[in-house]
């Protein structure tokens, strides 16, 4: 079943059409990439779904429900979790501040807790530093801290918006393996990246985008085989 | 002897008026912090609350402390009357025109005032009544008892509120990226509501304490606490809370012994050559952060 359907979306800046017409859909428990070249949209794509863009003209549903006009601040609240770009991870606040405010919208005080048990347990190099004021922690660690961070809302689903941006290779061995067990732990992935190969080995499923429109998309194993994908977006 | 006492005299009387600058001075750095404008109808709210106690007080004949409820929730009110309709539209727009706009905004608000009250100065005595107190041969006021007691108060409460509670971390997080923080299920436009709402309460509490000093009504009475206050704010780091706070203190404390020791005309310029040296060493104020302009 579709946990998340995209239909006819089309997104401006201004007058500048960016997004021309997408559609795409995310079942529940599956990793969906959204591969493309810098400029492509991809962002833009994950800011109208979580509300922090409108669509000129297009659906966002959400477990069956139009979520296209609902405010950005009570999609986090339905179940659907975003992982900036860039991390913004709040740079003044401490590592277990920045993990709280993830469950801002959450009530149950121990199921919190519980919660941050499992984050602390899954990046233990945020409990080592969960007094340490976010904006000195290296790339990696604001990645993960933006990543426990989103998971602190317990989401359905989470959108990640190319995780492994500036990280050093290794690093983005150690997220991509977070990521896929996060998956396995019962959270469906929409993953943005520009890095087609990682993304691809981890996906269900992918679609590539090219200026604002979908070109191709399918299984994500076939695609990695596929000759124009090879050429355009593996560097081989 | 006699200058020891003469200088506690004017430290204590420093810092009563600085207290007063204080709070103004924290209205207009936790709007910056949220809402990154400068709010320049913030020194006439000042105004507003002096007015609204004078209506509840000597005009409606209720009892003080009551007025003085009013007078908060009345100037709370009104701040995020003035958010909603005059700033909120622009949130988008360039700086300059959030900036003319709340010109604008104050000058409205002295006019209004005109043209209700008149131009004529209204006489209006103190409400607080509370006996001055000796101390080794210092005569504390009652008045400067009370500022001092309620910016301590005010202080305190203010800091517990912001990192204490769920509407404290919502502030905090707007403060820093409204975005990231709608993300995570904070409704920003609310948050500035309650931050508008808060800095005009404290702008209120300023205007009563004002007002109990200088016992006069005048359409444009916000207007030099107002600013000076904005110094205040400036000087310790605008988007400080700490620094409104030392900014405030520390500019009531120079003014005071400015007038009593170098010269009563001159304060004022010796007032503002503190703030020119301040942001020559240090741009950003003593208490602030630089930090490089997202892009
Ligand atoms: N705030 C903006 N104003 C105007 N144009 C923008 C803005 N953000 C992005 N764009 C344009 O929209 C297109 C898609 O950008 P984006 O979604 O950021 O791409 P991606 O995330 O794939 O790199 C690009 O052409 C970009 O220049
Ligand atoms: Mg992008």
């Amino acid at each position: 079943m579709a946990i998340l359907e995209v239909k006819d979306l089309e997104v401006y800046y201004g007058i500048i059409k960016a997004i021309k017409g997408i559609s795409f859909e995310v079942n529940e428990g599956e990793v969906i990439a959204l591969i493309g070249a810098n400029g492509a949209g991809k962002t833009t794509i994950l800011h109208t779904i979580t509300g922090l863009l409108s669509p000129k003209k297009g659906q966002v549903i959400f477990e069956g429900t139009d979520i296209t006009k609902v405010p950005a601040h009570k999609i986090v609240g339905l179940g659907m979790a975003h992982v900036p770009e860039g991390r913004r991870v709040f740079a003044n606040l401490s590592v277990y501040q920045n993990l709280k405010l993830g469950a801002y919208t959450r009530k149950d005080k121990e199921e919190i807790e519980s919660t941050l048990e499992m984050i602390y347990k899954r990046f233990p190099r945020l409990e080592e530093r969960k007094n340490q004021l976010a904006g000195t922690l290296s790339g990696g660690e604001q990645q993960m801290l933006a990543m426990g961070r989103a998971l602190m809302s317990h989401p359905k689903i989470i959108l990640m918006d190319e995780p492994s941006m500036g990280l050093s290779p290794i690093l983005v061995n150690e997220i991509f393996d977070i990521i896929r067990s996060v998956n396995e732990t019962g959270t469906t992935v929409l993953l943005v990246e520009q890095n087609a190969k990682k993304a691809l080995a981890i996906a269900n499923r992918a679609y590539v985008l090219e200026t604002g429109r979908i070109v191709t998309s399918g299984d994500a194993k076939e695609l990695m085989n596929d000759d124009t994908i090879k050429k355009a977006y593996l560097g081989e | 002897m006699a200058l020891i006492t003469s200088i506690l005299e004017q430290l204590l009387n420093g810092l009563r008026i600085g207290s007063v600058y204080a709070l103004i001075a924290l209205g207009y750095t936790m709007v910056y912090g949220i809402a990154k404008m400068i709010n320049f109808a913030h020194g006439d709210i000042i105004m507003v609350g002096a007015y609204a106690l004078y209506v509840y007080v000597s005009l409606l004949k209720l009892p003080p402390v009551l007025a003085v409820i009013l007078t908060i929730i009345t100037c709370s009110v009104i701040g995020i009357t003035i958010e909603k309709v005059a700033y909120k539209p622009l949130r988008k727009a360039q700086p300059l025109a959030v900036l003319i706009t709340a010109i604008g905004v104050s000058y409205l608000l002295q006019n209004l005032s005109l043209l209700i009250f008149k131009a004529t100065p209204i006489p209006f005595g103190s409400i607080i009544k509370v006996p001055s107190v000796k101390l080794a041969g210092l005569n504390i006021s009652g008045l400067t008892i009370v500022t001092l007691v309620v910016t301590v108060a005010v202080m305190v409460g203010l800091t517990l509120f912001i990192n204490r509670t769920r509407m404290g971390h919502a502030m905090l997080a707007v403060s820093e990226d409204k975005g990231a923080a709608e993300l995570m299920g904070i409704n920003v436009n609310r948050t500035i509501s309650v931050t508008f709402a808060i800095g005009s309460a404290l702008a209120a509490v300023a205007g009563i304490l004002y007002i109990s000093q200088y016992e006069t009504l005048l359409p444009t009475l916000g207007a030099l606490p107002g600013i000076k206050a904005f110094v205040a704010a400036v000087l310790g780091g605008i988007g400080s809370i700490p620094g409104a706070m030392f900014g405030g203190i520390i500019l009531g404390i120079i003014e005071s012994m400015s007038k009593a020791y170098i010269s009563t005309q001159l304060s004022d310029a010796i007032v503002f050559s503190v703030l020119v040296v301040v942001l020559l060493v240090k741009p950003s104020g003593i208490l602030g952060k630089l930090k490089a302009e997202k892009v």
